[in-house]
């Protein structure tokens, strides 16, 4: 095992000394808050010729995806960040990146979408994306956005999918804390070189890319597609397991926290599941069995591993992030719940929206949410789905 | 260029593609290629061009060609060209390769002038190529900004009320000379040895430019599909379309021989038949005196900026 160096880094600063240490041909981004800092950090890299990346400050998210797009067909590294709104105007460009197959790495800090307009965290923007091709894996503090940055660059290559990777805008974004950096070789070593196949800028083998597919050949690449979105967990795991060997931190599809003895528990994304934690603790000394499922890689949906995970419980709080707008529920818990209709499980699942707009999650609203399940554990009828702490 | 060379090399763009007969832009992307040589990537905005020479399994390109989107074509090449730089810069590539980007009007004039514009200003080395048939044809003759006043298009149809368009074309030569980029031209179909020479002198600059070639279609236009060359001169000599080339912001303007009267252009084609009717000659009228008008404003130009010095296109760093 390595040995990294201890520093205190923002989720900003820790995603953009990943990407200096990764080092790509190509970065093409415009900026948006919260994610502004990574490009700005990274175009000051740039200036200081710290890395030999082209920046290209192009004049929209669109562009961004679109240069991005060209980057990644003629046969280079790519990366990018955006947050909200720019990943609604990227939106197009996402299905096409993953449709080329192209393994591009996108820092998304989760942002509330407008209307009305507010800059703080919430899912709504990864989940407004979350069927356009992508991977996407959710990160719940610096530590774990660096890391998993890294990872993304492998995981995209060697399953030719674009990987987004996810903080809390602000909760993350702009907290600082303490994390182990990688020493720069170790990265360096560790994500290798790009050598695609096929790439525009081989000039005696020209490649047609973004062909048009009619009737008679869309459902088949589409289908490879699928087959090759379903494969990807397991090339998401040997990639964690070798960061293992390097950082000597595991990862997998999700995370488990007390939860293999738990009778009641939550499943929450992002620095949510830090909060969490600290409940869980305290619950756990007042001789609550709780627990928490930490959903790391949300896609593809690790539909079999976390129905493992989560039969034995009594009850189960799904925490959403954002809603669907579908007059239900969120889209977590509509995951969660359809996954349980396959095994022929029909257990108590209580759906929580939260923490929209930035609004703040304390450790008293996941207590709770404990409580609540509680009750649910022991017969009592809830709403399946609460608004927790908005004003009604 | 010398013809009996030029039919020697390589089709770049070969035959076989599925465009309707007498197409223009098919013979844009066949003579550029051909002026830019093998050593080429191509990127294409969504349009005719990319439907009718890319339909899986098959494809027209002989060299590397990507389509990602409609609205993108230059920042897509914008980020071809930046892998470029950065392979460079790495020394882990030293060919020379020539950057192009195709858009139609649509593409180019309105949903990709964003990109189109932003690419300019970053002062990518890629030459952007607008077939610019003045309408939205791959989606059935839709009007577009490029659009002259009076045409007949499906979304500003000649009606009981209504004489078509009812405004005039945007200049977007003159909005891509206004980025104050090295070259900014206009060339046509159907004078090939203007736009090859065009192309030729585009690639030999270090930057971006910006070639806006008239595209007669004889679907959209409705004109027989054999005059399509013919159409192309002919919007030269009635100066509906001048051929000129900026260079360091040096305006060159190719005269015709004979400038004729742009009615001459107009009849030929079923977009503009309702002109000719005896209620709407003041519009004719009209379009005469504004053809005439641009025509004397882009002289002045040429001889104002032979007097002056040209601005300097500062060079990136």
């Amino acid at each position: 095992m390595a040995k990294g160096n201890i520093v205190a880094r923002t989720g900003n600063e820790a995603m953009a000394e990943a990407m200096r240490q990764i080092n790509p041909d190509v970065v093409a981004a415009y900026p948006i808050t919260p994610a502004t800092e990574i490009v700005q950090i990274f175009a000051s890299y740039v200036a200081d010729g710290l890395v030999s990346t082209e920046f290209v400050p192009v004049e929209s998210e669109h562009s961004a995806m679109s240069a991005c797009i060209g980057s990644s067909a003629a046969g280079g590294r790519t990366m990018t960040g955006t947050s909200s709104q720019g990943l609604a105007l990227m939106a197009e460009m996402l299905y096409i990146a993953a449709g080329l197959r192209l393994p591009i790495v996108l820092a998304v800090v989760n942002r509330a979408l407008s209307s009305p307009i507010n800059i703080h965290c919430d899912h709504s923007d990864t989940m407004m994306v979350r069927d356009s091709g992508w991977i996407q894996i959710f990160s719940e503090n610096s530590q774990e956005a660096y890391d998993n940055m890294i990872q993304a660059v492998k995981i995209a290559e060697k399953a030719a999918i674009p990987v987004i990777v996810t903080t809390d805008g602000f909760i993350i974004s702009h907290g600082m804390e303490r994390i182990e950096i990688l020493d720069d070789a170790d990265v360096k070593n560790f994500v290798g070189e790009y050598k695609p196949k096929d790439y525009l800028l081989k000039l005696e083998e020209p490649i047609t890319a973004g062909a048009l597919d009619l009737t008679d050949y869309y459902f088949e690449h589409k289908r490879q597609q699928i087959e090759g979105f379903k494969a990807s967990k397991a090339v998401i795991l040997d990639v964690a397991k070798e960061f293992a060997v390097i950082a000597g931190r595991s990862y997998g599809l999700f995370e488990k926290y007390r939860l293999d003895d738990a009778e009641i528990a939550l499943v929450a994304m992002g620095s949510t599941a830090g909060t969490t934690k600290v409940v869980v603790d305290e619950l756990r000394q007042k001789g609550l069995k709780a627990g928490l499922l930490k959903p790391r890689v949300f896609r593809p949906f690790p539909k079999e591993e976390i129905l493992e995970a989560l039969k034995k419980l009594k009850a189960i709080a799904v925490m959403d992030r954002s809603d669907s707008m579908n007059g239900h529920e969120g889209p977590l818990c509509a995951e969660i719940k359809a996954a349980f209709y396959d095994i022929g499980v029909n257990k108590p699942v209580l759906n929580y929206i939260y923490g929209l707009g930035g609004r703040e999650i304390r450790p008293e609203d996941i207590a709770l949410v404990f409580s609540e399940l509680s009750e649910v554990a022991g017969g009592k009828e809830k709403p399946k789905v609460s608004y927790l702490g908005v004003r009604e | 260029m010398n013809i009996k060379e030029v039919v020697k090399r390589k089709e770049l763009f070969t035959g076989g593609h599925r465009a309707c007969a007498g197409c223009g832009a098919a013979i844009v992307a066949r003579q550029v290629l051909m002026a830019a040589g093998p050593d080429t990537v191509v990127a294409s905005a969504t349009g005719c061009l990319e439907v009718v020479s890319t339909i899986f399994p098959y494809t027209a390109w002989n060299v590397p060609f990507i389509h990602s989107a409609f609205e993108n074509a230059a920042a897509t090449i914008s980020g071809v060209e930046a892998l470029y730089r950065s392979w460079a810069r790495q020394k882990k590539y030293d060919k020379k390769v020539n950057f192009i980007a195709f858009g139609g009007d649509g593409g180019t004039y309105d949903i990709g002038l964003q990109a189109l514009s932003g690419a300019m200003e970053r002062g990518h080395n890629i030459l952007y190529v607008c077939y610019n048939n003045e309408a939205y044809m791959n989606t059935g003759v839709q009007r577009s900004s490029a659009t002259p006043i009076g045409a007949d298009t499906t979304t500003a149809p000649v009606g009981k009320v209504q004489k078509g368009k009812a405004q005039y074309r945007k200049d977007l030569t003159a909005i891509m000379v206004a980025h104050g980029i090295p070259y900014a031209a206009q060339a046509v179909v159907g004078n090939w040895r203007d736009l090859t020479n065009k192309v030729e002198k585009a690639l030999s600059i270090e930057g971006p430019k910006f070639i806006n070639v008239f595209q007669p279609c004889r679907l959209g236009w409705s004109y027989k599909p054999e005059l399509t060359c013919e159409m192309g001169r002919l919007a030269v000599d009635t100066c509906a379309w001048p051929l000129y080339e900026v260079t360091n912001g040096q305006y060159k303007v190719t005269r015709p021989k004979e400038k004729k009267p742009i009615a001459e252009w107009l009849k030929l084609q079923g977009r503009f038949a309702h002109l000719f009717r005896p209620e709407n000659k003041a519009l004719l009228d009209q379009i005469q005196a504004e053809t005439d008008k641009a025509w004397e404003e882009l002289l002045r130009k040429e001889n104002i900026a032979s007097q002056a010095a040209a601005p300097a296109q500062p060079k990136s760093i």
